[in-house]
């Protein structure tokens, strides 16, 4: 569904990514690994359309997708719920959830997807009028989600969506995802928090310092390896 | 009939009535006042279309000089009437906030950056306009060349007040209709969630540079008119009134006290900085030369610092709190 094909990307003179490649087939889950500065944003930065490779092409459902702007990768279905979740903190929940359904075709189909987000997160529902910035870190989680949701994607990228949580809210987060995963969507998913994400993936790739060090199954890459790789470097 | 139709009814035929009610020897100076607030108010509404999104300009000035010495210069030297160069006048407008916006849009100047970027520009064309005096009079303007006996609807000159009252009138409700028209639409909400959060607003899938561009342009099309408006009326132009910071940031203060996010704020506000500072000039006369502009400008100052909403949307919001808990059941 979504290939990147030795994508290299930066900023200015420095290189954040080095001929990466990965894949992610439709219906699956995929997980990006890596320390801080690894590349992780970056990479989901180039997808989402914010800055444009250096080298290296993009295909989403086998039309190129390389240097197009963000609102044109929206509308070809992907959709990126943002590290530090950038929502609208003065407009209401409603209203955040009415910009994820902004472009024409999410719009047609407003009243029906807003029902399917209430009905995976009624605490949206119950929230309608208040303002996001108000919401709980949690809740403020399941609202990027949600208005990702709105513009009915067929992929979404996660960027660090554990980050600022309380342990007992990540693993409710992660539940979460499942869920939405059961819904047919097709996730990549960008994580520092290896021990859960490996739970929740079918496959994953560990990057490091801007390249892909490992990759395989979830089940068969060891919690230990990805860890040692990732942090300790051995 | 609603309560609030019935009012706007009311005041529009009240104005439509004013220019033949008598009034002594007050009608024309009553109408060169009221004249002026139409005009003035139509430039505050086209800039609060920015304004109230977070692109605040400095330099709207640049607008309104392009447009009114566009026609100005077009009808001098070519005779080609106002009424088709207004079209140059609003098409050239554009262009420039074109050129100007763009870069912004596309390196992130927003916020404080933008405003002095557009600071700079307003001053640069008041420059230009002193610098190119063979052309436009250097600062000390140009005069409207008169027409022919009767080709004052081809040049748009009257000396006639009423008629540029009736067109002001016209003027005046057009920006009203445009502003609205924005308020409800999709580019409203776009550009509300641009001005929280760009980045945000691209990854919901709102196009940032169109918007920010569309919004900008629309805004100089419409100063520009305001400028070709003014300069039909007073029949002169000149760098200081229609260029520059100075009335660049008369624009700002009248829509910042009125309130820009109402639709009539920009209209109160302008009225009321009007009626001050004639009011003051009146009052003052030639005695303590500057003393008028003193009480102006410190008088703007406590209003902007506490009304920050603007007189009238701060009145709207105190009405609209009022109205809430008598609407509901006891």
């Amino acid at each position: 569904m979504l290939a990147l094909h030795e994508v290299t990307a930066g900023y200015g003179h420095f290189t954040a990514l080095w001929a990466v490649s990965l894949r992610v087939e439709r219906g699956e889950a995929v997980a990006v690994v890596g320390p801080n500065g690894a590349g992780k944003t970056t990479l989901l930065r180039v997808i989402s359309g914010v800055i444009a490779p250096r080298t290296g092409t993009l295909a989403f459902e086998s039309t190129p997708l390389t240097g197009r702007p963000p609102h044109e990768v929206v509308a070809r279905g992907i959709a990126h719920v943002p590290e530090g979740r950038r929502l609208f903190p003065a407009l209401t929940v409603a209203e955040n959830l009415r910009m994820g359904a902004f472009l024409p075709a999410a719009r047609r189909t407003f009243a029906e997807t807003l029902e399917r987000v209430h009905a995976l997160f009624p605490v949206l529902a119950e929230r309608r009028q208040q303002r996001a910035g108000s919401l709980s870190g949690g809740e403020q989680q399941m609202l990027a989600i949600g208005r990702a949701l709105m513009s009915r994607p067929k992929l979404i990228l996660f960027d660090e969506p554990s980050m600022g949580l309380a342990p007992v809210m990540v693993l409710r987060l992660f539940d979460l995802i499942r869920k939405i995963r059961e819904e047919g969507y097709t996730i990549l998913i960008v994580e520092q928090n290896v021990r859960q994400v490996l739970k929740l993936v079918d496959r994953a790739y560990l990057l490091e310092v801007g390249r892909i060090r490992m990759e395989g199954r979830a089940d068969e890459l060891s919690e230990q390896d990805f860890v040692r790789k990732a942090y300790v470097g051995l | 009939m609603s309560p609030g139709r019935l009012l706007a009814l009311a005041v529009l035929v009240a104005l439509a009535a004013a220019p033949f009610v008598p009034m002594g020897g007050m009608r024309q100076y009553v109408l060169h006042v009221v004249i002026q607030i139409f005009i003035w108010s139509f430039i505050g509404q086209a800039w609060s279309l920015m304004g109230r999104f977070g692109l605040v300009s400095l330099g709207h000035g640049a607008f309104l000089g392009v447009g009114a010495y566009t026609t100005t210069l077009l009808w001098n030297f070519y005779g080609l009437t106002p009424w088709l160069g207004v079209v140059a006048a609003v098409l050239l407008a554009m262009l420039l906030a074109f050129v100007v916006a763009y870069p912004c849009s596309r390196f992130g100047i927003t916020g404080h950056y933008f405003a002095l970027v557009t600071l700079a520009v307003g001053e640069v064309i008041r420059l230009l306009l002193i610098a190119e005096r063979d052309w436009t009079g250097g600062s000390l303007g140009v005069t409207l060349r008169a027409p022919g006996s009767d080709a004052s609807l081809l040049a748009i000159q009257y000396a006639d007040k009423r008629v540029f009252y009736y067109g002001g009138l016209a003027l005046w409700l057009a920006g009203l209709w445009v502003w609205a028209r924005v308020d409800r639409s999709m580019a409203r909400s776009a550009m509300e969630a641009i001005g929280e959060d760009e980045t945000a607003a691209a990854s919901v899938g709102i196009h940032v540079t169109r918007f920010k561009l569309g919004i900008t342009m629309l805004s100089a099309g419409l100063t520009a008119i305001g400028g070709v408006a003014y300069a039909q009326y007073i029949a002169y132009v000149n760098p200081e009134t229609l260029a520059g910071i100075g009335v660049s940031l008369r624009i700002v203060f009248a829509v910042v006290l009125g309130g820009m996010y109402v639709l009539l704020g920009p209209t109160v506000g302008t009225a009321l900085t009007i009626a001050l500072s004639e009011y003051l000039r009146v009052v003052f006369g030639v005695k303590f030369i500057g003393m008028a502009e003193t009480i102006y400008g410190l008088l703007l100052v406590i209003f902007i610092i506490f009304l920050p909403a603007g007189i009238y949307g701060s009145v709207a919001a105190l009405l609209r709190r009022r109205r809430v808990p008598a609407a509901a059941p006891a």
